[in-house]
């Protein structure tokens, strides 16, 4: 599959702070890529930079193969599901969805069969006379991504679009924009700060943290190979404990050593090592290695969570037995559950 | 309990609406509709048809001083509502400074600016030029107009602008706009509302301004603000036309004002709700 957007060594700076600190990003054909990161960390300002709203102090876009660095939004074949919608108050609904096609110009037949077909879509027929500020959340969302998508962009930029939606509308929004994505065949960049949605929708998955990507995967690589501790913390529920690699394949962590599948560190190198919550197995304390105090024990519909105090540390588990508080268990894991990753000095636990 | 506190509040207003307002109206339709003795007369109004030509006047430099208004208001409040936000108070502050001095003083400067020894006809006398009649003419009169209400044009449009969400105008840009399309098709659709207030205020006062007329536009270009003046406070002392004619400068007001919000009403239905 050929890059459709790809980005440059990009680094963006406002008020002598970078924001985006050379950033390089291929966007493949027809993919379902999504930039997760917590807010503040530059999604929204590296859409903008594919978009076309701002240009970047250093580095390239390219699109197609060809330099667009400086092209104006308005040339460009990529249209955008803001933020907050941003629909044209003064206009009703359909009028809000025939603004790309008027702008360029279309006869009116065309316009009215291509404007029919997205309402279809988004199913939203029987609304194009109602006024765009008497819809509620999930309807105006819905006319910004048929108001994006009448264009037939090559490429559609949603920055988190499900955001003000409540989970059950979300959930669906999140099935029937995947379903326009593969149906449409067109890539989209969408932006999230939640990690469920970013795993759950996306052909691939972009980490971001303050201004750098952290690791690019499918949703599964993300999971399972997190590259450092803040992406596992991200991804999911872990816990997370310092460590040293003793040699390939044997690690010590809290004074003991547990065999594990990683290798390719130094010898004795300090390392970070992410142990799933469903991953760790409650057995007996003579039969374990790691023994600890369980604290709480919460009911959570397929699971019970368990913190549990070992160590001097707060473990959490996830158990499909519960375990009364007070009780002494042991934990243990397989060697493949023990995931081993490079020491990041910052966003410790 | 809620009702009635609320109308116990609104009660002053209504105190003052009715003092301020419906007594003076109630008044005005009384003399214009009697003679001397309060007698009724409809001899009042027939009297007032012998002025249309200063009631044309009237509304031709009005409007001619709206239309300049709105070509220099609209401009700058765009570029204005794009500032940065200290530099627009900045500027705001520069639009309302002469306001701030009294109106007669700022209409004694255009004199001595535009008089025949004037700073003008001086600067000109440098080059050789003039000296041109610039003073006593329609022109003097628009100028003064313009630059005495401009103000209420800016006002009203700038505060429009600047609530017009940045990100609207940036989904414009995104589904094919260039700046020109950005104008026609967002910008000047959601400012409606300013420019319709911007030009009320504007052209109603210039309508029945009586000072200006007289000190820039010399004794030929009498406006219906004028002649009301003149039938209560000068030698033609006659308090019953002077109340017909404002009746019917009232009653072309309304009428001008019913057709601006009938033009207005087709396509802004929604705007009523933002704005
Ligand atoms: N126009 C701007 N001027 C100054 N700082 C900005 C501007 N736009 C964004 N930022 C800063 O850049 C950072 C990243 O912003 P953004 O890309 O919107 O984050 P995200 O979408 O991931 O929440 C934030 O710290 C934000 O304050
Ligand atoms: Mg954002």
């Amino acid at each position: 599959m050929n890059n459709i957007v790809s980005l440059r060594d990009i680094t963006v700076e406002f008020d002598d702070e970078k924001i985006l600190d050379s950033i390089d990003l291929d966007i493949k054909d027809k993919e379902f890529i999504t930039l997760l990161g917590p807010s503040g960390c530059g999604k929204t300002t590296t859409l903008r930079i594919i978009g076309g709203f701002l240009t970047p102090n250093s580095g390239k876009v390219i699109f197609d193969g060809k330099e667009i660095t400086n092209v104006p939004p308005y040339k460009r074949n990529v249209n955008t599901v803001f933020q907050r919608y941003a629909l044209f108050p003064h206009l009703n609904v359909f009028d809000n969805i025939a603004f790309g096609l008027r702008v360029q110009k279309l006869p009116e037949k065309e316009i009215i069969r291509r404007v029919g077909e997205m309402l279809e879509l988004v199913n939203l027929m029987g609304y194009e006379k109602r006024s765009v500020n008497k819809l509620s959340g999930g309807q105006q969302q819905r006319v910004a991504i048929a108001r994006a998508l009448v264009n037939r962009p090559r490429l559609l930029l949603l920055d988190e679009p499900l955001g003000a939606l409540d989970l059950k509308l979300r959930k669906e929004m999140q099935i029937e924009l995947k379903r326009i994505q593969k149906s449409m065949e067109i890539t989209f960049v969408f932006v999230t700060h939640d990690q469920e949605e970013a795993l759950t929708m996306s052909d691939t998955v972009v980490v971001m943290k303050g201004g750098h990507i952290q690791q690019i995967g499918s949703p599964i690589d993300i999971y399972n190979e997190p590259v450092n501790s803040f992406v596992a913390d991200f991804i999911g529920e872990s816990n997370i404990v310092s460590g040293a690699m003793i040699r390939d394949r044997e690690v010590e962590i809290l004074g003991r050593r547990f065999e594990c599948v990683d290798g390719g560190f130094g010898a004795n190198e300090h390392v970070d090592v992410v142990i799933r919550p469903e991953d760790i197995k409650v057995s007996a304390p003579s039969e374990a290695k790691l023994t600890g105090i369980v604290e709480s024990t919460i009911f959570k519909g397929v699971h019970y969570e368990m913190i549990v105090d070992a160590c001097d540390g707060k473990w959490k588990i996830q158990s499909t037995k519960a375990v009364e508080p007070g009780q002494e268990i042991g934990m243990r894991f397989d060697p493949e559950d023990l995931h081993i990753m490079k020491k990041m000095e910052e966003h410790r636990r | 309990m809620k009702g009635i506190s609320s109308k116990a509040a609104a009660a002053p207003y209504l105190i003052w609406m009715a003092v301020f307002i419906v007594v003076p109206l109630i008044m005005v339709a009384y003399f214009a509709f009697t003679d001397e003795s309060g007698a009724f007369t409809l001899d009042n109004l027939a009297n007032v048809a012998q002025y249309s030509n200063i009631f044309i006047r009237s509304i031709w430099l009005a409007a001619i001083s709206t239309v300049i208004c709105l070509v220099i208001a609209y401009p700058l409040s765009y570029m204005l509502s794009g500032m940065k936000a200290h530099t627009q108070s900045t500027m705001l502050m520069i639009v309302m400074l002469p306001m701030w001095m009294n109106f007669l003083l700022r209409t004694y400067a255009w004199m001595a600016i535009l008089g025949n020894n004037g700073l003008l006809n001086t600067l000109l006398g440098f080059f050789g030029l003039g000296p041109y009649k610039l003073l006593n003419t329609q022109g003097a009169v628009v100028l003064g107009m313009v630059y005495n209400y401009i103000p209420f044009m800016i006002l009203p449009i700038y505060s429009v602008m600047v609530k017009i969400d940045k990100s609207v105008i940036e989904a414009a840009r995104d589904l094919g706009c260039n700046s020109v399309n950005v104008l026609f098709r967002v910008i000047l659709p959601l400012s409606f509302p300013g420019v319709a207030s911007g030009i009320t205020m504007v052209f109603v006062p210039a309508i029945s301004t009586f000072i200006i007329s007289r000190m820039l536009g010399g004794g030929g270009n009498l406006l219906v603000g004028d002649l009301i003046e003149m039938q209560f406070l000068g030698n033609s002392y006659n308090p019953n036309l002077g109340a017909a004619i404002s009746f019917v400068l009232m009653v072309i007001l309304l009428l001008i004002m019913t057709i601006m919000n009938q033009f207005g009403e087709d396509d802004t239905e929604n705007d009523r709700v933002l704005m």
